[in-house]
C-alpha cells in the first residue's frame, strides 16, 4: 500500500528527535484523529538558513514518513524558501501516498509552517504567505471533556 | 537469519485445515454435479451437502433442517435482521442490539432505521459486556428482535447469551446472535442458550471463505432472501456451493472434536502472552474481560503510539497482527468497540489485536513480545505525546 520511499522513511526516519533551545517549534494535529507532528528548527540568525530540523510524530506509517521527508526538504533552505515545501512537494518526494493518507502530507506542511510561525513571532519577522497555525492540538481532548 | 512467519490474526481469517481441504477436493472436478439434479451423480453431491448440514447443526445442538447455507457471516447477519424486519415488522418496528456489534449488524440496523425502524444500541461496560437487566429495561411492546453478538470480534469478550436470550423470550421477542467469532471456538447450544437465529462463517474455523450458515429455529418465519430457484427450501436461491458447504461441515466437525483440547492450548499461550505484555511493557492495558474471553484473543492498547505503525513494524519482523486504529480502517475515528468501552481516542489509536491458533508456539509468543517491546519503545521515542508525558507527567 506504501511506496518504497515511504517504507524507507518509515523504517529509517531521518532527523527524528528534538533540538534543545530550538529557534522555532511547531506542533500540529490532534490525538483524536491519530496524528500529531512536532517540528524543531535550528535557524541561522544572520542568513535565515535552516541549519537543522528534527521531528517527533505520533501517527501511522505515512505520518512518520511525511514528517521525515519534510525535515530533509527544509534543511539548507532559508525560512522563505522553506515555504516551497508544500504537501505536494512532500508527496512527490515520497513517490505518492495512498488517497486516505494525503492528510498526513498536509500535516507535515502545517507542522513546518507552525515551527516557522513560532520563530517569526519570536523575532518579529514576516514570511509572505505564512499564516498563524490552527491551534487544534488539544481539540480532541477538549471535545471529549465536554 | 530469515524472517519468521508468525500468523496472529486468526480472528481475521484462518488457515484451511488439511482435513477440510481433503474433504472438499472431490467436489471440484469429480463430484461436480449440481446438487439439485435428479440423476444419481447429482444425488451424490446432495448427500454430501446434507451430511455437511448435519455436521454444522450438530455443533450447536440444532436440527439439520434449521441450517441454511449462505455466502458468509455478513450475509447471515443481513438475512437474520432484515428477515425479522420484513416478516415481523407488522408487529412492531423496534430492534435492540449493542454498540459493539460487527458492522454487518450495525450497518444493517442503520439501513433499517432509514426504512421506518427504531433501533436501540445498548451501551456496554468497560469490558464490553451487556447485562440482562439492561436488555430487560430496553424491551418495549413493539420490540421484534434482539441481536447481540456471542463474542466480540475485536476485544474477545463473551456476552451472557443464555441470559440475554431468556430475557428476550420472556417478552416473546426473537433472539439473534452473531456467532461468527464464537461458533466452533466455545460451546454453543441453541436450545439451552435461547437462540432463535445465529450467524457463522466457515473461514473463522479453518474452513473455506465465502461460505457461512444462518441457523433459524423452526418456529421462525423466514421470507426468501435471495429470489430464484428452490435451493435451501426456497429461501436462499442459487446453485449450492458444494465444495464450500462440504468444507464448512468438515470444519465444524473438526472444531467440535478439537474444541476442548484447543482451548487448553490457547489458554496457556494467551495467558503467557498477556502476562508478559502487561508485566514488561509500561503503559499497556488489556482490553476486554481478563478471563471470560475468546480462547484465541488478546487485545492491548499501548499509550502514546499509533496502531498502524506498530503493525508495519511487527510485519517487518514477521508477525501478522491487527489494530482497531483509524489508520487501518481508512477513517479518522478509531474502532467503535474501543470507544464503546470508554477508551479515549488517544489510547484507542494505539491498539493491537493478536489472535492465536494452536499452531503458535510458546517460543513464537516470546519472540513476538520481545519484538513488541522494542517496537513500542522505538515508537515512543518518536512520539511527541510520550515526550510531553515524560516532561510534564500526566495532564491535569
Amino acid at each position: 500500500m506504501y511506496s518504497e520511499k515511504v517504507m524507507d522513511h518509515f523504517q529509517h526516519p531521518r532527523n527524528m528527535g528534538e533540538i534543545e533551545n530550538a529557534s522555532g517549534v511547531g506542533t500540529v494535529g490532534n490525538a483524536k484523529c491519530g496524528d500529531i507532528m512536532r517540528i524543531y528548527l535550528d535557524i541561522d540568525e544572520d542568513t535565515k538558513i535552516i541549519k537543522d530540523c528534527k521531528f517527533k510524530t505520533f501517527g501511522c506509517g505515512a505520518a512518520v514518513a511525511t514528517s521525515s521527508m519534510a525535515t530533509e526538504l527544509v534543511i539548507g533552505k532559508t525560512i522563505y524558501e522553506a515555504m516551497e515545501v508544500t504537501n505536494k512537494a512532500v508527496m512527490e518526494a515520497l513517490d505518492g501516498l495512498p488517497p486516505v493518507k494525503i492528510h498526513c502530507s498536509l500535516l507535515a506542511e502545517e507542522s513546518i509552517h507552525a515551527a516557522l510561525w513560532d520563530y517569526c513571532q519570536k523575532h518579529n519577522i514576516e514570511i509572505p504567505g505564512l499564516k498563524e497555525p490552527k491551534k487544534d492540538v488539544h481539540d480532541g481532548e477538549e471535545e471529549q471533556a465536554e | 537469519m530469515s524472517k519468521p512467519f508468525i500468523y496472529m490474526d486468526n480472528a481475521a481469517t484462518t488457515k484451511v485445515a488439511p482435513q477440510v481441504l481433503d474433504a472438499m477436493m472431490p467436489y471440484f472436478s469429480e463430484i461436480y454435479a449440481n446438487g439439485s439434479s435428479v440423476y444419481q451423480f447429482g444425488q451424490t453431491a446432495k448427500e454430501a451437502i446434507e451430511n455437511a448440514r448435519a455436521q454444522a447443526a450438530a455443533l450447536i445442538g440444532a436440527k439439520p433442517e434449521e441450517i441454511y447455507f449462505t455466502g458468509g457471516g455478513s450475509e447471515s447477519d443481513n438475512w437474520a435482521i432484515k428477515n425479522a424486519a420484513e416478516v415481523y415488522g407488522n408487529k412492531g418496528k423496534h430492534i435492540i442490539t449493542s454498540n459493539i456489534e460487527h458492522h454487518a449488524v450495525l450497518h444493517t440496523c442503520q439501513y433499517l432505521e432509514k426504512h421506518g425502524f427504531e433501533v436501540t444500541y445498548l451501551p456496554v461496560d468497560s469490558e464490553g459486556r451487556i447485562t440482562p437487566e439492561q436488555l430487560e429495561a430496553a424491551i418495549r411492546p413493539d420490540t421484534i428482535l434482539v441481536s447481540i453478538m456471542t463474542a466480540n470480534n475485536e476485544i474477545g469478550t463473551i456476552e451472557p447469551i443464555k441470559e440475554l436470550g431468556r430475557v428476550a423470550h420472556e417478552h416473546g421477542v426473537l433472539f439473534h446472535t452473531d456467532a461468527v467469532q464464537a461458533y466452533g471456538h466455545i460451546p454453543i447450544n441453541v436450545d439451552e442458550m435461547n437462540i432463535d437465529m445465529l450467524s457463522s462463517s466457515g473461514h473463522k474455523i479453518n474452513g473455506p471463505k465465502g461460505i457461512g450458515i444462518m441457523y433459524a429455529r423452526k418456529t421462525v418465519k423466514l421470507a426468501p432472501f435471495i429470489h430464484g430457484g428452490a435451493q435451501e427450501r426456497g429461501k436462499r436461491a442459487g446453485t449450492l456451493n458444494t465444495p464450500g458447504i462440504v468444507g464448512f461441515g468438515a470444519a465444524a466437525q473438526l472444531a467440535g472434536e478439537k474444541m476442548e483440547e484447543r482451548k487448553k492450548v490457547l489458554d496457556a499461550l494467551r495467558e503467557h502472552l498477556i502476562e508478559r505484555v502487561l508485566n514488561e511493557i509500561p503503559y499497556s492495558r488489556l482490553n476486554g474481560a481478563r478471563y471470560d474471553r475468546l480462547p484465541n484473543n488478546a487485545h492491548f492498547c499501548f499509550r502514546f503510539i499509533e496502531g498502524e505503525s506498530m503493525l508495519i513494524m511487527l510485519d517487518m519482523n514477521g508477525v501478522c497482527g491487527s489494530s482497531g486504529s483509524a489508520c487501518t480502517s481508512g477513517s479518522l475515528d478509531p474502532s467503535h468497540v474501543l470507544l464503546a468501552i470508554g477508551l479515549p481516542h488517544e489510547i484507542a489509536h494505539g491498539s493491537l489485536r493478536l489472535t492465536l491458533s494452536e499452531d503458535i508456539t510458546m517460543e513464537q509468543i516470546d519472540y513476538t513480545v520481545d519484538k513488541l517491546k522494542e517496537i513500542v519503545a522505538r515508537l515512543r521515542e518518536m512520539s511527541p505525546l510520550y515526550e510531553d508525558f515524560v516532561k510534564n507527567g500526566e495532564k491535569k
